[in-house]
């Protein structure tokens, strides 16, 4: 045989210690045996991590995926032409026909598992790109309106409107001002920086450049957590591969403007992730909150005018910017513009990615996608928007996805995480850990949260323990009361959320 | 690979980062790397060489989960306990772990080979419970796979 086969395997943290490199080596290797030549590609994560590691092979036009691949099918495959898309049991068909990811609607992420994650050349022949030319060409009003146009909410958390602070950094007259970006993802049930990061890099570093285009901006900071080692490593080198093709650093593709970006890496705290702590983070010093305002956007990162954007914020600017905003704006309901990367977790059959337009309802997405509990049990509980997101009950997924539907009910989206429980849960165990974890990452700033988690595990453990059941009840409310309204920031102010739903709707568990 | 604690390399480190006060916590981030935990020693030549004050350089150590202040084992496994991780048995497997090792979260073997600590989220939550080990982030893990990993490292 002379004509060589392509094959991709994914490089991507959950496939990589899935078996994803040595699989990678046992395909070579049998193919040198078996007399075949194959071009091993590295692709990203298609966010379909349920079927991870996944194998596609190129035949004609389509992407054959079989998965997920265990090291020792690999002999299966080869002995069922799986490299002309043979069949097998753990064959798939076209990746593109899988219903999870055809039914999305991927903006943000359209790249991720297409292409090799370090070629300039793949980006740009998926239009990588477009969006910075554009904005190059078109200059900076033109980029902020379209920021504006589109509708574009901050996926960090807040859901602040991006062209409106991007506008009030442009607007503040000062020789320096940064671009930051939130890599800092501590959300349990979260993984969609993780994965943009990974699996479409240069999407984030040209969303970086465009932030500092369209604000005045020529130096830009991605804080990233350290528990994403691989991360740290693909980034760095898609840092090196757009510097080296004169996509960042000293005047960019012949352009005036000139953009570089470090890669700081942060170290363990949760609290890390608020803007403000990041930012003093970034200066090298402790993670503890500042007071606002003033403003980032204002007095930022070395007191200098500052965007503080998250990754996939970020990463949704391009195409903003080379569609144009109302391209983006079609998408979503109300004040919810857009897609957002929502992520499954905890207890579910089918983990990963769902890239969709807010509105659809959380029970889409738990069933139609997710498939029910990975145990086969009932869903009991439901988390969203991380530790310090309110948990919903089996009632309650018919609630839509958008912003203003979830801060309703008491809810938040937040960075789109959706962690499901089955009916093994134990709810005031969780709820003595939204204590506990509060208790753990406190920055220390303020006493009601310092002393109110803390205090909280106690009270509830005594709730537990039927000590005063009704009398620690209370307490434990005005205990709540307090911390939401006491606290500087939301890590004291919101984990009473995750607390007072999980007794609201949970009563029973408290009640043993 | 971790070296033994020297002054020379200590500098050689700071250099790579200018001294810059701002990059304190790259600094320690490095010093880890490279000595496995901050020595008393390392933080007094950080804060001259930086010229802060050795409480300010503490108070930067002390803040942050990551910068060890004792010498680990010779492996650190770290388990996810947040809460994806939880719906899917990370608090029955941290306990399988604790008992197979002889320690609680957060202490060494005696052999001075595990090292156990906890980790809230390692974004690999579609693929719960997951541990980290030397770097190393492992999903679906089991019963029996954590035996295998906890094995591997000599515990
Ligand atoms: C305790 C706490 C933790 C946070 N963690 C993160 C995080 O990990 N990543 C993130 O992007 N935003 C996080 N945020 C929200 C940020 O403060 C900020 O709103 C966001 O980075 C702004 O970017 P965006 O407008 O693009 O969302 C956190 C907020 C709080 C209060
Ligand atoms: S609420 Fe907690 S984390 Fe936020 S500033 Fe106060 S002490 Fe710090
Ligand atoms: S909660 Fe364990 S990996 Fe995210």
């Amino acid at each position: 045989m002379t004509e060589s086969v392509t094959v991709f395997i994914q490089y991507e943290t959950a496939a990589v210690w899935l078996g994803a490199n040595e699989i990678a080596d046992r395909i070579a290797a049998a193919a040198e045996k078996n007399n075949v030549k194959v071009n091993i590609v590295r692709n990203g994560s298609w966010g379909m991590s349920w079927l991870e590691p996944l194998v596609e092979v190129a035949v004609g036009d389509d992407r054959i995926a079989y998965g997920p691949v265990d090291i020792n099918d690999v002999d299966s495959l080869f002995a069922t032409s799986f490299l002309q898309g043979g069949e097998h049991d753990l064959k798939l068909g076209p990746t593109a026909d899988i219903a999870y990811l055809k039914n999305q609607d991927r903006w943000t992420f359209r790249r991720c598992g297409l292409i090799d994650p370090l070629s300039i050349t793949e980006f740009q022949a998926h239009g990588g790109f477009a969006g910075l030319k554009k904005a190059l060409e078109s200059g900076t009003e033109h980029v902020l309106e379209q920021v504006k146009t589109s509708g574009l909410r901050g996926r960090g958390g807040a859901g602040f409107p991006t062209g409106i602070k991007w506008q009030t950094v442009a607007s503040t007259d000062a020789g320096q001002k940064y671009i930051t970006c939130n890599a800092d993802e501590g959300d349990s049930g979260t993984f969609s920086d993780r994965i943009l990061m990974e699996s479409d890099p240069l999407t984030v570093i040209e969303g970086m450049i465009i932030a500092g285009f369209a604000v005045g901006a020529s130096k830009g900071y991605v804080y990233l957590r350290s528990e994403y080692p691989l991360t740290q490593q693909i980034f760095g080198k898609a840092l090196k591969v757009a510097r080296e093709s004169g996509w960042l650093g000293d005047n960019i593709q012949g352009s005036d403007f000139s953009f570089d970006i470090d890669l700081h890496i942060g170290a363990g705290s949760y609290v890390c992730g608020e803007e403000t702590a990041m930012l003093e983070s970034l200066e090298g010093k402790a993670g503890v909150i500042r007071f606002k305002p003033p403003l980032p956007a204002i007095e930022g990162l070395f007191g200098k005018p500052t965007v503080v954007n998250n990754v996939v914020t970020l990463g949704s600017v391009p195409d903003i910017v080379a569609f144009g905003g109302k391209a983006y704006d079609e998408y979503g309901v109300g004040r919810s513009k857009g897609t957002l990367a929502f992520q499954l977790a905890g207890n579910i059959k089918r983990g990963g990615l769902v890239e969709k337009a807010f509105g659809l309802t959380l029970r889409e997405l738990i069933e139609d996608w997710g498939g029910g509990t990975a145990s086969g049990r009932d869903v009991r509980a439901v988390q969203i928007g991380g530790p310090l997101g309110a948990y919903f009950s089996a009632d309650q997924l018919d609630t839509p996805m958008d912003y203003e539907a979830f801060a309703a009910v008491g809810g938040m989206i937040g960075h789109g995480g959706i962690v499901v429980f089955d009916d093994t849960v134990d709810m005031a165990e969780q709820a003595r850990f939204a204590m506990a974890f509060c208790a753990i990452e406190s920055c220390g700033k303020c006493t009601p949260c310092r002393i109110g988690s803390v205090r909280g595990v106690e009270v509830i453990d005594r709730i537990v323990a039927n000590d005063d059941r009704e009398k620690n009840i209370n307490l434990l409310n005005d205990l709540c009361d307090t911390m939401i309204d006491g606290s500087l920031c939301a890590m004291g102010g919101m984990t009473p959320f995750p607390v007072q739903s999980a007794l609201k709707y949970f009563p029973e568990d408290f009640n043993k | 690979m971790t070296t033994k604690y020297t002054p020379t390399i200590a500098t050689e480190i700071i250099q790579e980062y200018s001294a810059a006060p701002e990059m304190l916590v790259q600094i320690l981030h490095a010093f880890v790397a490279r000595f496995a935990y901050l020595s008393d020693e390392a933080i007094r030549q950080i804060s001259l060489e930086l010229n802060l004050s050795r409480a300010d350089v503490h108070g930067v150590v002390s803040f942050y989960h990551d910068f060890r202040t004792e010498p680990p084992g010779e492996h650190i496994v770290k388990i996810c306990v947040a809460e994806s991780c939880q719906a899917m048995g990370s608090r029955e497997l941290t306990a399988q772990v604790e008992e197979k090792l002889g320690i609680k979260i957060k202490e060494t073997t005696d052999d001075g080979q595990v090292t156990l600590e906890p980790v809230y989220c390692l974004g690999n939550c579609a693929c719960s419970p997951a541990i980290m080990i030397d770097e190393k982030v492992y999903g679906r893990v089991d019963a029996s796979k954590l035996d295998g990993l906890i094995e591997k490292c000599g515990g």
